[in-house]
């Protein structure tokens, strides 16, 4: 197993405001969103971040894809590091989040040429991704729609084709199938099993342990922003099912029923 | 280089495919046009000058006790002068050079025996009345004002005494000396910088806010940052061509406010005010001038739209701005011109001295330079801080 992407230490810390210290009923300036995380995810291995809401995966994730700094520790991605050389991760890393929006003015068609070009894919070659992969979710018939009148399904897919434009090797998904119905949800679980067939790397995030179990090769189990668990799906476990399992670390972490 | 060109292209669709956004560049304009021309000459009167306490300069030629009795009861300030060697008539030409020097602000002719001609002028006789005439320049508030103010005082005399005399009633005699271009320069360069200053203002702000704040509002903004171009590529990119369009819907404004001033001051007629006064150079130094001004307006509405969450913010933080330039834009009016060279330094101040300066024809060239260079610099210092505010989490992902 060759690794691929390597977190070390990674924290990071957001600034509350007078008015979120007081919906947290804290006097802490300073909230703690990741605290000292590491792990490593293989070449080839679909790689799964579980945790409650609020346990710090989307900052994580957030902090791999470079759209926001650690205050400490570092990541490399095939060797290059996500605060040293950011843009040059970017080039290697597709990233879906509820957070990245497309606009509602272009159409599907217009924006995978957009951002094609923006990460430097030939037309030749983007015309003929644009084609598969348009084809393979059904994006064609509303290739010429605009964003704003596609349906939520429809956007979630535009959206996953658009992040991975420029084919890169590590593919992050913050809750992929969130807000998805079943159908649609189907078609995302295939789509990353069929990146894993072909080599590529997927790190994706989830509170959904169906999700983990039916995909992920390795998992990490975050709490509170620390790692409390990290490996292959039945070292983790260790016999119990991964619901149990979970629960079973929660409480030893938290010192309290969940 | 051509990530710009990328970001460029796709904000230009943006707004081009867009037909509301398309109105908003060009119905100012239009609006202006349309607005103005139905208004007529309603402000050819509120361009004023005088003033309680102005003391009007007339240059005298011949004598009446009467109007002197008159004139000099009424209240009004006005000191006659006589030019001590004529004893002819000054010709046109001259009472208007001695106009626009300021020597005087009028010239008055009064014919000899004008007293008694008017005692014994028998109004059905048929023959000509005694006649007043005086010289005024119309583009200059004073002159003008002193005209008015003589002609009131003499008008009223005239009716007090049945119509014996008449003021200014030869046919083309020309009483006005204002030349087409005196006229022509004073309403141009007294409304232009405001007008200008303002159309070009509120072009850049909608677009703006909505390309940059709009677009971190809607979250799609984290869309291109992840992918591998260079804040500042995308800095420029969209400044390039948020300038594009304001330079289009600026244009637009000045094409309406040039064909439309005539008509607001009433001068087809007259044959007054005409734009065509002006060459195609002073016209290509406008034009850089306006590019300029509005490298600094967008990349300056830019960095404050990149500071707020939303379009709405955004506005908020550009309205305190709105109103510096515009009383910047006012101080366009009030200019005396020959400014100090230093002062052409300064943003936005020196468009509008460089507009009201080549309307009014005085303008020097190391103005326009200064004015260019300045406002350039002052485009490059912000799109370096947006870049810095796009490279900035704590900005960008601001909630």
């Amino acid at each position: 197993m060759e690794p691929i992407l390597t977190a070390q230490n990674l924290r990071k810390t957001f600034t509350l405001s007078r008015k979120q210290q007081q919906m947290e009923k804290t006097n802490q300036k300073v909230k703690v969103a990741v605290d000292g995380l590491s792990f490593t995810a293989n070449k080839g291995e679909i790689f799964g971040l579980l945790g409650p809401n609020g346990a710090g995966k989307t900052t994580t994730l957030r902090m791999l894809a470079t759209l926001i700094r650690p205050d400490e520790g570092d990541a490399t991605l095939d060797g290059i590091s996500v605060v040293k050389d950011p843009d040059a991760v970017r080039s290697r890393v597709g990233f879906l989040t509820g957070e990245l929006k497309l606009e509602d003015f272009f159409t599907p068609n217009y924006l995978f040429d957009f951002f094609s070009d923006l990460h430097g894919v030939s037309s030749a070659t983007a015309a003929q991704r644009k084609a598969e992969l348009f084809g393979k979710f059904g994006i064609d018939r509303f290739a010429e729609v605009k964003v704003g009148n596609l349906s939520t399904g429809m956007k979630q897919k535009v959206s996953l084709v658009i992040s991975v434009v420029h084919d890169p090797d590590v593919i992050i998904f913050d809750e992929p199938t969130n807000g998805l119905d079943v159908l649609t949800a189907k078609v995302v679980t295939d789509f990353l099993l069929e990146l894993r067939e072909r080599g590529k790397t997927v790190i994706l995030s989830t509170h959904i342990f169906s999700l983990v179990e039916k995909l992920c090769d390795r998992v990490g189990i975050i709490i509170d922003g620390r790692m409390v668990a990290c490996d292959t799906l039945p070292a983790v476990c260790g016999g119990l099912s991964l619901e149990d399992r979970f629960f079973e670390l929660y409480k030893d972490c938290k010192g309290e029923e969940a | 280089m051509k990530n710009i060109l990328t970001i460029m292209k796709k904000e230009l669709r943006r707004f081009f495919g867009d037909r509301r956004m398309l109105a908003t560049l060009i119905l100012p304009g239009l609006l202006i046009y349309v607005v103005y021309s139905l208004m007529g000459g309603a402000l050819t009167d509120a361009v004023g000058g005088g003033g309680e306490d102005m003391e009007y300069r007339v240059l005298l030629h011949g004598s009446s006790d009467m109007i002197s009795a008159v004139t000099l009861n009424s209240g009004v300030n006005i000191t006659y002068y006589r030019c001590p060697d004529c004893t002819e008539e000054h010709d046109r030409d001259t009472a208007a050079t001695g106009i626009s020097e300021g020597s005087y602000h009028a010239y008055m002719v009064i014919p000899e025996g004008f007293d008694n001609a008017v005692m014994t002028y028998d109004p059905a006789g048929g023959l000509p009345a005694p006649e007043v005439k005086i010289y005024y320049n119309s583009s200059d508030a004073d002159s003008s004002a002193a005209y008015s103010t003589l002609l009131a005082l003499l008008n009223a005399l005239e009716s007090s005494m049945a119509n014996r005399f008449d003021v200014n009633v030869s046919p083309d005699a020309g009483f006005d000396v204002a030349t087409e271009e005196d006229l022509t320069g004073m309403l141009f360069s007294m409304l232009m910088p405001l007008l200008l200053i303002m159309l070009m203002f509120s072009s850049c702000m909608a677009m703006t806010a909505e390309s940059i704040a709009g677009e971190k509002e809607r979250g799609t903004i984290a869309t291109l940052l992840i992918t591998p171009i260079k804040r500042s590529e995308l800095a420029l990119g969209k400044i390039a061509a948020l300038s594009v369009m304001s330079l289009l819907g600026g244009l637009c404004s000045f094409a309406g406010v040039l064909l439309a001033l005539p008509k607001l001051m009433g001068g087809e007629e007259l044959g007054a005010v005409d734009a065509s006064i002006y060459t195609v150079g002073d016209y290509a130094m406008i034009l850089c001038v306006i590019l300029s001004t509005i490298l600094v307006f967008v990349s300056l509405i830019a960095t404050l739209s990149a500071l707020a969450s939303s379009v709405k913010e955004a506005s908020t933080l550009i309205s305190p701005l709105m109103l510096v330039v515009t009383v910047i834009g006012v101080s366009g009016m009030f200019s005396g011109g020959a400014a100090h060279l230093a002062l052409f330094l300064i943003p936005v101040y020196n468009s509008v001295q460089c507009i009201s300066g080549v309307f009014s024809m005085s303008y020097e060239p190391m103005q326009i330079i200064l004015t260019v260079a300045a406002n350039l610099v002052t485009a490059g210092v912000f799109v370096v801080v947006l870049t810095r505010l796009f490279n900035s989490e704590r900005v960008m992902f601001k909630k």
